[in-house]
């Protein structure tokens, strides 16, 4: 008898706990759930475990702060592992279970793609943190992007190189979705900057060493510059070979190539590459009154106090991302998810770490040529390339 | 570039690659030999020589780094193999191999939480990220001399263990002859605890050898275990010379195909190859007889 | 056949239809209907497990690049529903085309009028290549044994992958998108709109039920009995009079097809495809499931693939996927070699026995869990007309 009256006794004290604890949760207002979809694990890893940890660590500050108009911000973050699977599977999750206000990510332009058209059927706010122009060209109403095109870094690669006097150059690219929208991009503006592409070649993001390509370059005659466009460790490696080689011709790296451990792990043979790069990098160098300076470097210290390791610019990505969805709320009073949107497309001035965005209804990107600046590395650190 | 030299640093560039699929190459060959167990997690023993040196490079000196990762990952590979191969019985050899699949994928996730996503990797042995050595118009990195020099120094090392110590020929016997080795009282468990280790140990070297070369990330062990294992069926099972010469014939016919045709399709290229090989002469080029078609269960 | 047999035969498959159904309505009734969508993604990916499981539990033939047959059906047939055709102009064999249903013109998200190749038509091309390509590779390759065979089906594996990265038509490392719906028949469209997504799952569950049932029924057949001689002895199986290379090759060609089959289907179900779906990590991951299933375990490898893909896609495993995956592999093939139904039927015949059932002597159908036992051998021959087995 007294086991039966214990158990009834237990029920009883758990049912009432229960009644109280939701009374209290329907007292407060319901945080906004923002999603996100990085790839923290796998082949895309530089990207993603930037972007997530940038991501945790704005929504905390946010939240800090007293959250977005009165309400707590809640990060629903998913690990995609760069599988284009993986990402459909979780933006229907996002969409149709979480339903969160907006999602931010993914890291790759293939899985950005893969998702471009679920969203904008399911009308959800997605703010990509990749890079092709395809996910904005042609524009559909609720897909943004914050990264600066690939085009305005080849712009400004282009310029350098008129600059400089040169004329034929050799292109080579990964196979990965960054190598490949690179090529492209520097392709289809070449004729237009009146540069000439005398050997162009692919190769596997995941080489152990790249001496036979660049015995291949160097065998190909007129080639005056390099340009080369991957990420860690090919892009090292590139650097490494063409100087034990005896390529000594100039060498162009991507905007990937912007963080500090990068220059470190290609050492000497970094000397006099230049690369377009965000202002992330030179931040202490930037003149106090620069409109992004403050960002930057509140970034930065954040970042790097919080996670003990240098900071990335693909981070910023997510940084952007975050910062634009909840400029968003904050104008629309609430999670309107069609009240955000339309606040965000009307985005003027909005200062970030990837530049100063100005988003309207036919450019979903925001940022122009200015977001990028020509960097150079000189006796072993980033420098901003000042024309001779 | 003259013809010749540009040749010259083809089959240079070929050898640079070829050289890092015959380091782990040798450790397939060494498992295989002495249980007939393909370990492919063979990959992951080799990125994680690398990053544990690495890791002990901020501390102590180059040289007591790679000895200290050596001696890690050996123990490492012995650990595992106790933990997950010793109590198997009734298990055929592809579930072992599925086995060590599983391994590389768990050794793989745990580096990357215990490190990092980051790529890192040990100071050049001897000059720098730009030092070259030149002869006849071509250039090669010193380090490739120095994975070379490793490469051979193991083979060496190796066949002198096989044939004049007492465990080595314990090893032998094991794989040519299990019934009649434990007949004759050798703890064939040990040995193939020490297969694990010894292979591990070879693994690891050959991860802190080619770091300077190829860098060293929590990924590298899967493209490594897939070219390495390519090598050694192509040299054919059974040799350890026969496992370098496989290795930089990889490398060297994808040098050459750069040469060619574009670089996109060197992977492409090598593995056709591969094929076109195993169609015609299925035990590999040097390989031993009775291998390859039926007759092996 | 005996009744008690016809029975035994029958249940599997009845359990399964209702185990399916029951899930759908208990999620409906819960409101948790979007898990339909990883569970139906998870079931397609199963069509290749199964496939993968009659070429090794049942031939014995190790293949590392299957997944390269499921990314040649989808690609073939996302390529051919988006790649505009419409610079052919409105004449000459068009509309010929267009009604005879091999191509269709539709409209994209973006309102621009596209002319492309239709959906079944695609599903007809894919099916094509992938039984071409299979026995162009199949052929020689079959041929090597054990670790060289392995090493050739992985060849052949990366070989696709790396083409798929290199070619541009193929979208290189982006893949494909913007798929469209497949139309089977009136109310049956392979989409992954909401409002259909009930369909979908009962269409994906048909597909597997139905390879299932195929499946068992080859393999209960003399092909199943020579496959399995195959398996176990390949030179015992020969002096018998089997012609190994063509049963070798014909189940290597049939698991190729159902991968095909299912890379279509999942390509318009999700809506595109990348080249990581040719990938070693998604080839070793196939031997992994069938492995976790039970190598020879018809049943167990759908049961264990469907699960653990769906735990995948669900993102239970949160960025610990590929890790807890390794080690389930790793447990799994240590601990239950035959697949976990086994010991868990086991375990039930004894609860039952204990309950007071008193089971039939058990027709022994060849090529379950004892194959992979060893200690207990299927029989190669089977004498009809005399009481117990015949024995080899």
């Amino acid at each position: 008898m007294t086991r039966i009256l214990q158990h009834l006794a237990t029920a009883g004290g758990c049912g009432a706990l229960l009644a109280l604890l939701s009374v209290r949760a329907f007292s407060q207002l319901e945080p906004v759930k923002i999603g996100a979809l990085f790839a923290v694990t796998g082949p895309a890893a530089f990207l993603g475990a930037p972007e997530a940890k940038t991501a945790r660590m704005v929504v905390e500050q946010l939240n800090a702060a007293g959250g977005v108009a009165g309400r707590r911000l809640e990060l629903v973050l998913k690990d995609t592992g760069g599988s284009p699977e993986k990402a459909v599977s979780f933006a229907k999750q996002l969409i149709d279970e979480d339903r969160v206000l907006a999602i931010i990510g993914p890291s790759t332009s293939g899985e950005t793609m893969q998702i471009k058209a679920l969203c904008e059927e399911n009308k959800m706010i997605l703010i990509s943190c990749a890079a092709a122009e395809v996910i904005v060209k042609p524009v559909a109403k609720y897909v943004f992007k914050v990264p600066q095109k690939d085009s305005q870094a080849v712009t400004w690669i282009y310029r350098t190189m008129k600059d400089k006097g040169i004329g034929s150059i050799a292109v080579l690219s990964s196979n990965d979705g960054f190598g490949a929208a690179g090529k492209k991009q520097l392709e289809d503006m070449a004729g237009e900057a009146g540069i000439k592409i005398v050997a162009d070649e692919v190769y596997d993001r995941q080489a152990t060493d790249l001496s036979d390509i660049v015995t291949k370059v160097k065998s190909t005659p007129g080639v005056q510059a390099v340009v080369n466009w991957s990420i860690v460790p090919a892009q090292s490696i590139v650097a490494k070979n063409m100087r034990q080689l005896g390529l000594e011709v100039p060498l162009f790296q991507s905007h990937g190539f912007a963080n500090p451990k990068y220059l470190q792990q290609a050492g000497l043979a970094a000397e006099g590459t230049l690369f377009p790069a965000g202002r992330l990098m030179i931040v202490d160098d930037l003149p106090d009154d620069h409109p992004q300076k403050r960002v930057l470097a509140a970034y930065k210290r954040d970042y790097e106090a919080a996670y003990h390791e240098g900071v990335s610019t693909f981070g910023g990505h997510a940084y952007d991302a975050l910062m634009i969805v909840a400029e968003g709320l904050r104008r629309a009073g609430g999670p309107d998810r069609d009240k955000v949107r339309d606040a965000i497309e009307n985005l003027k001035g909005f200062v970030g770490t990837d530049g100063i965005f100005n988003y309207s209804a036919t450019d979903h990107t925001g940022l122009d040529l200015d977001a990028f600046e020509m960097l150079i590395v000189k006796q072993g650190k980033f420098t901003s390339y000042k024309k001779q | 570039m003259t013809g010749a030299s540009l040749a010259l640093q083809y089959l240079l560039s070929g050898v640079t690659k070829g050289s890092v699929y015959a380091a782990v190459a040798i450790g397939f060959n060494l498992i295989y030999s002495a249980t007939g167990v393909l370990n492919l997690a063979q990959g992951e023993f080799v990125m994680l020589g690398g990053m544990v040196a690495v890791s002990l490079a901020h501390y102590v000196a180059l040289p007591v780094a790679v000895t200290g990762a050596v001696v890690i990952v050996a123990l490492l590979g012995c650990l595992l193999e106790i933990l997950f191969f010793r109590g198997l019985r009734r298990h055929s050899v592809l579930h072992l191999i599925i086995i060590t699949i599983g391994l590389s994928i768990v050794m793989q996730e745990a580096a990357l939480h215990l490190w990092d996503e980051k790529v890192r990797s040990l100071p050049y042995f001897t000059g720098n990220e730009v030092s070259s050595l030149h002869f006849l118009g071509a250039a090669i990195s010193p380090q490739v001399v120095w994975v070379l020099g490793t490469v051979g120094a193991t083979v060496l090392a190796l066949q002198g263990f096989l044939q004049f110590t007492l465990p080595g020929r314990a090893m032998r016997a094991c794989s040519s002859n299990p019934e009649a080795a434990m007949l004759a009282g050798i703890n064939l468990r040990n040995m193939r605890t020490l297969s694990f280790g010894l292979s591990a140990a070879l693994g690891a070297l050959a991860g802190c050898v080619i770091s300077p070369i190829t860098m060293t990330h929590y990924e590298m062990g899967t493209p490594l275990a897939i070219k390495g294992f390519a090598a050694a069926i192509l040299g054919g099972l059974g040799n350890p010379m026969a496992a370098v010469l496989g290795g930089l014939l990889v490398g060297v016919v994808e040098a050459a195909s750069v040469s060619r045709l574009p670089a996109a399709y060197n992977d492409v290229a090598a593995f056709v190859i591969l094929l076109l090989v195993l169609f015609v002469r299925p035990r590999g080029l040097f390989g031993p007889r009775q291998c390859g078609t039926v007759g092996e269960g | 056949m005996p009744r008690m047999n016809r029975i035994r035969c029958a249940l599997p498959a009845a359990l399964f239809a209702l185990a399916a159904t029951g899930v759908q309505l208990a999620m409906r009734a819960t409101g948790t209907d979007y898990c339909l969508t990883q569970l139906t993604m998870a079931l397609y990916y199963a069509l290749v497990a199964l496939g993968l499981c009659l070429v090794m539990g049942y031939a014995g033939q190790v293949s590392l690049g299957h997944g390269a047959f499921f990314a040649l059906g989808g690609y073939t047939s996302a390529i051919l529903t988006t790649h505009d055709l419409s610079w052919l102009g409105p004449g000459g064999a068009v509309p010929w085309l267009k009604a005879a249903g091999l191509l269709a013109a539709r409209q994209d998200l973006y309102g621009n009028r596209l002319l492309t190749v239709s959906p079944w038509a695609a599903f007809l091309a894919a099916m094509l290549l992938g039984a071409a390509v299979a026995c162009l590779i199949g052929y020689p390759a079959l041929r090597l044994r054990g670790h060289y065979l392995a090493l050739a089906t992985l060849a052949f594996g990366v070989i696709v992958n790396k083409l798929l990265l290199a070619s541009s038509l193929a979208g290189a490392a982006d893949g494909i998108n913007g798929v469209p719906e497949w139309r089977l028949l009136a109310g049956l469209t392979v989409c992954g709109k909401g409002p259909a997504r009930a369909s979908n799952y009962y269409l994906a569950c048909g597909l597997v039920l139905l390879t299932l049932l195929a499946l068992r029924n080859l393999v209960h057949s003399r092909v199943g009995r020579a496959l399995q001689a195959i398996r176990d002895g390949e030179t015992s199986a020969a002096a018998l009079g089997i012609d190994t290379a063509r049963y070798k090759l014909k189940a290597f060609v049939l698991s190729a097809l159902l991968a095909a089959m299912a890379g279509v289907f999942f390509t318009h179900y999700t809506g595109g495809i990348g080249p990581s779906e040719a990938g070693a990590l998604k080839s070793v991951r196939y031997v992994a499931l069938v492995a976790a299933g039970g190598l020879a375990n018809l049943w167990g490898v759908a049961l264990m693939s469907t699960a653990l893909n769906y735990a995948s896609l669900r993102g239970w495993f949160g960025t610990y996927d590929n890790a807890v995956f390794g080690a389930l592999l790793i447990l799994l093939v240590s601990l239950a070699p035959q697949g976990p139904l086994t010991p868990l039927g086991g375990w039930l015949r004894r609860l039952a026995r204990r309950a007071g059932w008193k089971p039939q002597p058990r027709a022994r159908l060849a090529g379950t869990a004892a194959a992979q036992s060893g200690a207990d051998p299927a029989p190669h021959l089977r004498i009809e007309g005399r009481p117990g087995h015949g024995a080899a």
